[in-house]
């Protein structure tokens, strides 16, 4: 799933395990979760939206709603 | 491989300990048999001894999937338990029938619980391939 975590990270100075250790994860789990290979559970998500005070939706990109736009 | 999580170093130490009792468990039960000093049902009590630590270890890595805290450490275990499960359960299935048309030796059943291990390295090594730096 794309998102725009590598990007708010990168507005903060953050490494991959600065995030890590704020979300209590891995720093593999950041670096997965960045480059799209892993999709956070909604309890992650929730937890990555409230760290970066933004809703959900700003931060991760629906997939469907990129299907629609590509069609 | 996964990362050093807490769960993570809590099932090791479960899987030495482990280990170190089917060795115990193991040597008893060889050098019982050898000495002739096991019959009845002692003797099935000492043949099935050694078989309960690898019991315990999978039982261990029961455990680490339910105690691992990191959601995505523990899907990589999964993915490996998979792995690990469905090569072994493919090794075993052509092996048998190689095995009932007389083409190959037969092997002793515990040999499915190295097969399964060495499918865990297998699954380690998809991780690697298919997730880069996340899978280890």
């Amino acid at each position: 799933m794309e998102n725009r975590l590598r990007l708010l990270r990168a507005e903060r100075n953050w490494s991959q395990q600065d995030l890590a250790e704020r979300l209590e994860v891995s720093r593999q789990s950041v670096n997965a979760i960045e480059t799209g290979k892993y999709d956070p559970s909604l309890p992650l998500a929730f937890r990555v939206a409230e760290l970066f005070d933004l809703p959900i939706e700003e931060i991760f990109v629906s997939p469907s709603r990129r299907s629609s736009k590509a069609i | 491989m996964v990362a050093r999580t807490a769960a993570w170093r809590t099932y090791n130490f479960r899987v030495i300990w482990l280990s170190l009792l089917y060795a115990i468990f193991l040597i008893g039960a060889v050098y019982g048999f050898k000495h002739q000093l096991l019959n009845g049902p002692a003797a099935y009590v000492a043949a099935v001894l050694p078989a309960l630590p690898i019991i315990g270890i999978f039982g261990a890595i029961g455990r680490y999937l339910v105690e691992e805290q990191d959601e995505y450490i523990r899907t990589l275990m999964v993915r490996q338990v998979l792995w690990a499960s469905g090569f072994t359960l493919s090794l075993a299935t052509i092996w048998g029938f190689l095995d009932n048309f007389k083409l190959v030796g037969h092997i002793d059943g515990y040999w499915i619980v190295v097969v399964w291990y060495f499918g865990l390295g297998i699954g380690g090594l998809a991780n690697k391939l298919t997730l880069g730096d996340g899978g280890c």
